[in-house]
């Protein structure tokens, strides 16, 4: 909360000093106050599926309310029915102790309740200014951009961190987008606000720069927060009341201050459960790292708009070794993870796999063994028409004994198929358990399970993993990383691309730093330090100029 | 072979080139217009060409009916306005392609035209007037190139309105925001498939007034030969322009010009080989095309909604 003393006097209206008194700029208090809000029986179908059934909460005017539940339990359809962006089957909402219908998200809006969604909403064409604005809806036919600069320009004053006006969105890192849908949201001066998974693009920097600022404001009254998330941290640091669901049911409500973790996660599983991830997770201390499997050589790429993002990029991985990629996201990871998956082409340099030149196309993968849980597999793994038991074969659909016939295979059989679907549905826990469901239709975290499964299925010897856990619940965590450092221990090289530093130090054997598309720092896991690796992290003038204030 | 001291004189050429130019461009210009602003809204409408035929066709008739070519061009363009939401609701159903229904309809355009037009081949209509530029010289050339239609200024201004219209106004705003992300327009509150509808009925008003020119100005007349593919090297265009109309403009202009090689040639004498020429456009598109896509990186500018984009 400190941070908030130290701001310039502009920024104080928005804020209050602990008391939750305000100390206004020229002792006016802002108009609007937060609002309460409670939902009654709401249910909601999505075809077969029961996604929310008679769920029931209050959320306190000025409180900061969290939401808890596994994958797929039904978070972000209640909150979406909450804003109008789904029209539940039964149910109503109370706001400040009134019925409202929300027919759409205008309605919403108008109430004063604004959302940040699970998925940017961000239009990647435009400007931050444009969108800020288009965000506010009640624009002049003709705009005075002139007049609307400045405005934008006073209120980017205001905020603690702040992004160019004119920058395309296109172009700003993933952790700035979400700073931009948060301050699309300020900017709209809600009084209720929803947030779906804020900080899963955030470093615990960022995430703590932005939930304390929300936090201030509810301790101000002025702003009710509402807010997904699977992270039991930042519950506990900045929740009031906690709401758990469970598979489209309430599981529990109760006072953070006066519920446990572990209570936490038992009401979000449903049974007794350790949180406590053991450390298991490392290699036994007599093994020795094999031969190098992965050897990348002076690699360069560009991104996207076609400017470098990765230059002269080396590293080594071993059999048996996990190699964890440490980096604020936007520094080359998602190029270095397409250039290895063979998305995108390099502009020079090697790339070998067991001594040889590498190219990642679809024999040299099974003679390899390299397999791959990309960021974003919705889109770069999966063919989202398609149902879970194609996307599950899309690995294997051609070979014995999916298919069968001469030499390869050319025809499927979708009983084989299927089965072989169901087995793995069932292995890793992917909800709903219906192979023949559209994949896109999963909620990300299962998506997510569904994809692992099918590359943990075939005989890995290099596994390449971006964000494996991102979005998951604390036990879908706990399983994966469960089945890498098993993969690992089996005598895989892993390499593991991750924003979450956690996970690196519990994973890996090795850390490397990647800041501008080069490695700026290497280290092993018994002598990583957290704060130094920090450091290298935020690069030399990137993380300052995002501190303003 | 006129010229028995040999060449080709190459002012007059590029007079008749500048001439051609402007004549020829004019429905590329109108066409491509209303394709970007279909495209800005996230949809791909490649019906325009049936659309720009079957708008010559009814704004032929028009004015020769009721005598007036002006009464003609709003014809053309009431015609393709409703072509443009036939297609436009079509596309909003559910699992149904742009691209697809592009090509239903531009055989559809095409086919009614040809069908409700057979009686109009024979009857001459009134054309539009057009603006004499070259009245101070006394070069029968240079007042031959300088006459230009009304339609060509009246779409020029249009283009540096629609450039300025998609920056600095409230429905140009909202339509690049439902072309660019249909996900945030819904999550905001703004209607993404009437702004789609709305954007490409527009875009088929435009088309037809494209059509009506080549019937009522040049060449000027009804015959089923009368496009030969404008309407859809428009959509090539319009991606060359990247999304932007005074580009598009420009582009419309350059494509003009290639189009008006093989009869600036002819004009000046050269009796054979021009209509190797007459293929300019089409490779002019083909080279444009090609320029446009380097691999390995996405358009820049292009709407993220258009099914051609993949970001
Ligand atoms: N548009 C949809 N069509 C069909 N099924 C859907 C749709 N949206 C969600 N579902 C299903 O409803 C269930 C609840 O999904 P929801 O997205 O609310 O989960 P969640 O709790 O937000 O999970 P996560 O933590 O993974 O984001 C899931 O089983 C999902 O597959
Ligand atoms: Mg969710």
């Amino acid at each position: 909360m400190v941070r908030f003393l130290i701001q310039p006097p502009c920024l104080r209206r928005w804020f209050s000093d602990m008391d939750g008194t305000l100390v206004g700029a020229n002792g006016q208090t802002p108009g609007r106050d937060a609002i309460s809000l409670a939902a009654i029986g709401v249910s909601k179908c999505f075809g077969e599926l029961q996604a929310l059934d008679d769920v029931s909460m209050q959320v306190d005017a000025g409180s900061f309310h969290c939401l808890l539940g596994e994958n797929g339990a039904g978070k972000s359809t209640l909150v979406k029915c909450l804003v109008g962006y789904y029209r539940p089957d039964q149910g109503n909402f109370l706001i400040d102790g009134r019925e409202y219908e929300v027919r759409n998200p205008r309605d919403a809006q108008h109430l004063g309740i604004g959302m940040v969604y699970q998925h940017f909403t961000l239009a990647p064409g435009l400007t931050v200014a444009e969108n800020l604005l288009l965000a506010r809806g009640d624009l002049p036919f003709v705009l005075d951009w002139k007049r609307e600069k400045t405005g934008l320009s006073e209120f980017m004053a205001q905020m603690p961190f702040r992004l160019e006006l004119g920058a395309q969105v296109a172009d700003l890192a993933a952790g700035e987008k979400q700073k931009l849908e948060i301050l699309k949201q300020l900017y709209l001066r809600r009084r209720l606000l929803i947030l779906d998974e804020p900080t899963s693009v955030l470093t615990p920097a960022e995430a703590d720069e932005v939930l304390g600022m929300l936090h201030g404001m509810t301790r101000a009254g002025q702003l009710t927060v509402l807010m997904i998330t699977h992270k039991f941290r930042e519950v506990t640091a900045y929740g009031d009341v906690v709401t758990v669901l469970r598979r489209g049911r309430p599981a529990g409500t109760g006072r953070v201050n006066s519920t446990s973790v572990e209570q936490m996660a038992e009401m979000m599983v449903g049974t007794h459960i350790h949180v406590a991830v053991e450390r298991s997770q490392g290699r036994a201390p007599d093994a020795e790292p094999g031969p190098v499997r992965l050897q990348i050589e002076a690699l360069q790429a560009e991104n996207d708009r076609g400017t470098p993002a990765i230059r002269q990029f080396a590293l080594q991985v071993r059999a048996g070794e996990m190699v964890g990629v440490a980096g604020v996201s936007g520094n080359g990871q998602k190029e270095l993870i397409e250039v290895l998956l063979g998305q995108r082409a390099a502009i020079s340099g090697n790339i070998l796999v067991d001594g040889e030149p590498y190219q990642a196309t679809r024999v040299q993968m099974r003679q390899h063994g390299v397999y791959s849980l990309p960021e974003e597999p919705l889109k770069n793994a999966c063919v989202p028409g398609m149902s879970v038991a194609e996307n599950m074969a899309l690995r294997n659909f051609d070979l014995p004994p999916v298919s069968l016939g001469w030499e390869t295979g050319w025809h499927v059989r979708p009983a084989q198929l299927n089965r072989r679907a169901r087995e793995l549905v069932e292995m890793f826990g992917v909800r709903p358990a219906d192979p023949s469901l559209p994949i896109a239709s999963l909620s990300g975290g299962n998506v997510q399970r569904a994809v692992l499964a099918r590359e943990l299925a075939q005989p890995v010897r290099l596994l390449i993993v971006a964000n494996p856990v991102f979005g998951l619940d604390f036990a879908a965590t706990e399983t994966i990383h469960r089945r890498l450092a098993e993969a690992r221990n089996g005598g895989a090289a892993i390499l593991l691309v991750s924003e979450d530093l956690d996970e690196l130090l519990e994973l890996s054997d090795r850390i490397l730093v990647m800041s501008e598309g080069v490695i700026v720092y290497e280290v092993t896991a018994d002598s990583a330090e957290r704060a130094v690796i920090g450091r290298y992290m935020a690069g030399h003038e990137t993380h300052d100029k995002e501190l303003v204030c | 072979m006129s010229d028995a001291s040999g060449g080709i004189a190459v002012g007059s050429l590029l007079l008749a080139l500048l001439g051609g130019a402007m004549r020829v461009s004019t429905p590329f210009l109108f066409v491509s217009l209303g394709e970007c602003i279909t495209e800005k809204s996230g949809r791909i409408n490649l019906g325009l060409e049936g659309t720009l035929v079957f708008g010559a066709m009814s704004g032929y008739g028009v004015a020769y009916l009721t005598g007036s070519p002006w009464l003609g061009i709003l014809a053309a363009g009431g015609s393709g306005l409703l072509l443009g939401v036939m297609h436009g609701l079509l596309c909003s159903l559910p699992r149904v392609n742009d691209i697809a229904v592009g090509i239903a309809m531009m055989l559809f355009g095409t086919g009614l035209a040809f069908f409700l037009g057979k009686p109009l081949i024979q009857p001459v209509a009134p054309t539009l007037p057009s603006l004499v530029l070259g009245g101070w010289s006394s070069n029968t050339q240079i007042q031959e190139a300088l006459r230009i239609n009304v339609l060509l200024p009246i779409g020029i201004v249009l283009a540096f309105a629609l450039r300025w219209a998609f920056v600095h106004t409230r429905w140009g705003l909202a339509l690049r925001l439902v072309g660019d992300n249909a996900a945030a327009a819904r999550a905001l509150g703004y209607p993404v498939i009437p702004v789609r509808i709305a954007a490409t009925a527009v875009g088929g008003f435009l088309a037809g007034i494209g059509g009506a020119f080549l019937s009522l100005y040049y060449p000027g007349s009804w015959n089923e030969g009368l496009s030969s593919g404008q309407g859809l090297m428009a959509v090539a265009l319009v991606i060359f322009a990247r999304w932007d109309p005074v580009r598009c403009a420009l582009a419309a202009l350059l494509f003009g010009a290639a189009g008006a090689l093989g009869p600036a040639l002819q004009s000046q004498g050269m009796t054979s080989g021009y209509y190797l020429f007459n293929a300019a456009p089409y490779v002019l598109t083909l080279i444009l095309m090609s320029m446009s896509w380097s691999s390995g990186r996405s358009l820049a500018g292009a709407p993220g909604e258009l099914s051609l984009v993949n970001r």
